[in-house]
């Protein structure tokens, strides 16, 4: 494995940080239009929840945190060692 | 002929690769499929019924409608796609358990009673085995045999039921049941245990991620999708299904984020799928229903192609923990493109698969009222990216760089690759085709600029939290563990509270034992102090004791007698 590493000396892509700031940035940027987007575009809505502006965005955020947050607070109850199972 | 039963196909070809070896037995893996898939398109349609008869029992070896007819399309391109990802395996049990394992799953959509489906039940249970203890450890062996037990009693539930059924309505045709029976109930619970019902589960999560690496990509495509199948015929438009399934889509996500072994990441994820076609069964609706097949059809392709995607890492860095991987896009960059295409496709990208079959659910759930329901979907629907759309390449390809320097994936596995994920694109863009074969006539179209614009919406913002959470240090690290899930009922309360018992029981059997010798003793001491020891039969202990228990056992008689008259 080190003999295949020092050959592979190569500087990949996202090896420089400033090629991770360009493609975050990017990806910030098409946030906020789909945001404007929102204002912009007229949506069919079936359900009231769905007349909040950005509805959609704000729910998947949330959603994704709360996900996170509560599975971090299951880990303390579920995690166990790796070999809890002896086997 | 013209009518041949195409489970037959593949049992043949499980034959003839037990007998054949090197590029012979390659070609069998690969024709078997693609001529029965022919077999399948060109000769069979719908409403054909081909009759055996056992006994006295008249069963329906085949049956063919569109619902059949999709899944069977459907199992054809799965092996014939999983075929090409393990073409450089050796181990002939593997390829002969693939091969009897797709086979049983046709012969399981198209059993036409419940009699012929139990048979095909228990062969699926039986084959895919193999393909969890040809991993060769110890620890997979133990898995299997947990498995296999689930499956098996998966198999008496429906056996049972299918025997109630019969002594009620006379009749063993697999048609609509419904729950309105114990026979119902019987079948349904069999169903249930295959399609991963929340706590009848965890066979899927414990067993999957244990097979070897081609073995997992052949399990995720046929168990679930032969139960999702038979929900669908059996109990299509039973509400209970719409809980369960919203369930199945939720709960598994949580454990989705914790899990480090991302093969069982994605197990977690297969019941998170499965749980959007279970509730689309529930719906019942025409669209729904449609959903719920078009999903299931989605779901073996591009869970498939993760599936082998993280095959491909397992088997090229010998490991697949994530908190051990990271920065393999750098060693397998055509691996990585292969599974992003995946990963969008479950995430349900406009222009992936994933949009096209799980929006039609996603919309059956609203038109039905079904509102706080709608949002817990939306919820899962967003979990979904989070756990396996950003979760599995980023941990795996991406995030910090491990160090592991490896080759590319073999060239068999990325034609594999490259065809499911083609099938992602192509079925994304090109929905038309996929509906044309879908059961239930209804007229649906994916593509409106409100859905494509909240979907997007959805998915950038569910990454945004991912960037946003990695950045504050709040997204839980991977790390080194189990977590307990339902299976530690039965992998360690159960043999802890039987050892219990048995410790228990010991100590109860010893406690008796010291008061039998103790009191054994006390009444030889007071015999021989008595006067009949004097005698010479009774001068040695054993005569002794003879003659004394001699004396029980009459009395005994003499008492029986006493009490008999």
């Amino acid at each position: 494995m080190s003999s295949e590493n020092k050959k592979d000396e190569k500087i990949y892509f996202f090896d420089k940080p400033e090629n991770v700031k360009r493609v975050l940035y990017v990806f910030y940027t098409l946030c906020v239009i789909l945001v404007l987007a929102d204002f912009v575009i007229h949506r069919h809505v079936y359900l009231v929840w769905e007349n909040i502006p950005a509805f959609y965005a704000i729910y998947g955020f949330v959603a994704c945190v709360a996900l996170v947050v509560v599975a971090k607070l299951i880990r303390k109850v579920v995690m166990r060692k790796e070999d809890y199972y002896n086997d | 002929m013209i009518e041949l039963s195409p489970f037959i196909i593949f049992y043949i070809g499980a034959l003839l690769v037990l007998v054949s070896q090197g590029h012979v037995r390659k070609v069998i893996l690969l024709v078997t499929p693609l001529i029965t898939g022919l077999h399948l398109w060109f000769n069979l349609d719908a409403g054909i019924l081909t009759t055996y008869s056992i006994m006295d029992y008249e069963l329906t070896a085949m049956r063919t409608d569109k619902l059949s007819l999709l899944f069977a399309y459907l199992f054809c391109l799965a092996s014939f796609i999983a075929g090409i990802y393990s073409l450089h395996v050796t181990d002939t049990k593997q390829h002969v358990a693939g091969l009897v394992y797709a086979g049983s799953a046709l012969g399981a959509v198209f059993a036409g009673d419940l009699i012929t489906l139990f048979i095909f039940w228990e062969l699926l249970a039986i084959s895919s085995v193999f393909l969890i203890w040809a991993r060769g450890t110890e620890r997979a062996f133990k898995a299997g045999v947990r498995y296999l037990l689930f499956q098996v009693m998966s198999g008496v539930f429906l056996l049972a039921g299918a025997l109630v059924y019969y002594h009620n309505t006379g009749s063993l045709a697999f048609n609509h049941i419904g729950l309105n029976s114990t026979a119902g109930w019987l079948i349904f619970i069999a169903f249930g245990i295959k399609a991963a019902f929340p706590f009848l589960h965890s066979w899927l999560t414990d067993g999957y991620p244990e097979a070897t690496v081609t073995g997992t990509v052949f399990l995720s495509a046929f168990t679930t999708k032969v139960a999702v199948y038979s929900l669908a015929r059996g109990f299509a438009g039973e509400e209970i299904l719409i809980y369960i399934g919203v369930t199945m889509a939720c709960f598994p996500i949580f454990y989705a984020v914790i899990e480090n072994d991302l093969r069982k990441v994605l197990a977690y994820s297969l019941i998170n799928q499965i749980g959007f076609m279970v509730t689309g069964i529930g719906i019942g609706t025409a669209l729904a229903l449609n959903g719920a097949v078009a999903h299931a059809f989605s779901d073996v392709i591009f869970k498939g192609l993760l599936f082998m995607s993280m095959g491909a890492v397992l088997y090229r860095a010998g490991n697949i923990n994530g908190s051990d991987l990271g920065g393999l896009y750098k060693s397998m960059p055509k691996t990585t493109v292969l599974c992003i295409v995946g990963a969008l496709s479950i995430s349900a990208f406009p222009l992936f698969s994933g949009f096209v079959s799980k929006s039609m659910i996603m919309v059956a759930l609203m038109s039905e009222n079904y509102g706080y329901l709608w949002l817990l979907m939306l919820f899962a629907s967003a979990g979904v990216f989070h756990h396996a759309g950003i979760k599995i390449p980023y941990f795996a390809f991406f995030a910090h760089d491990s160090g592991i320097r490896t080759k590319e994936a073999p060239t068999n596995m990325l034609v594999a690759m490259t065809i499911a994920a083609l099938l992602c694109i192509f079925v994304g863009t090109q929905p038309q085709y996929l509906y044309a074969l879908l059961p239930w006539e209804v007229e649906y179209w994916p593509y409106d600029t409100t859905h494509v614009l909240v979907q997007l919406q959805l998915l950038f913002f569910s990454a945004l939290a991912f960037v946003w959470l990695n950045k504050q240090g709040l997204y839980p690290p991977e790390l080194h563990s189990t977590n307990l899930d339902v299976e530690w009922l039965y992998r360690k309360l159960l043999p802890a509270s039987a050892q219990r018992g048995i410790r228990i029981l010991q100590r109860a059997k010893e406690s008796m034992m010291t008061t039998a010798t103790t009191s054994m003793q006390s009444i030889g001491k007071t015999f021989s102090r008595s006067t009949m020891a004097k005698y010479h039969l009774s001068e040695s202990w054993p005569t002794g004791s003879m003659v004394f228990w001699i004396s029980i056992v009459l009395v005994a008689y003499l008492l029986l007698d006493i009490l008999g008259t």
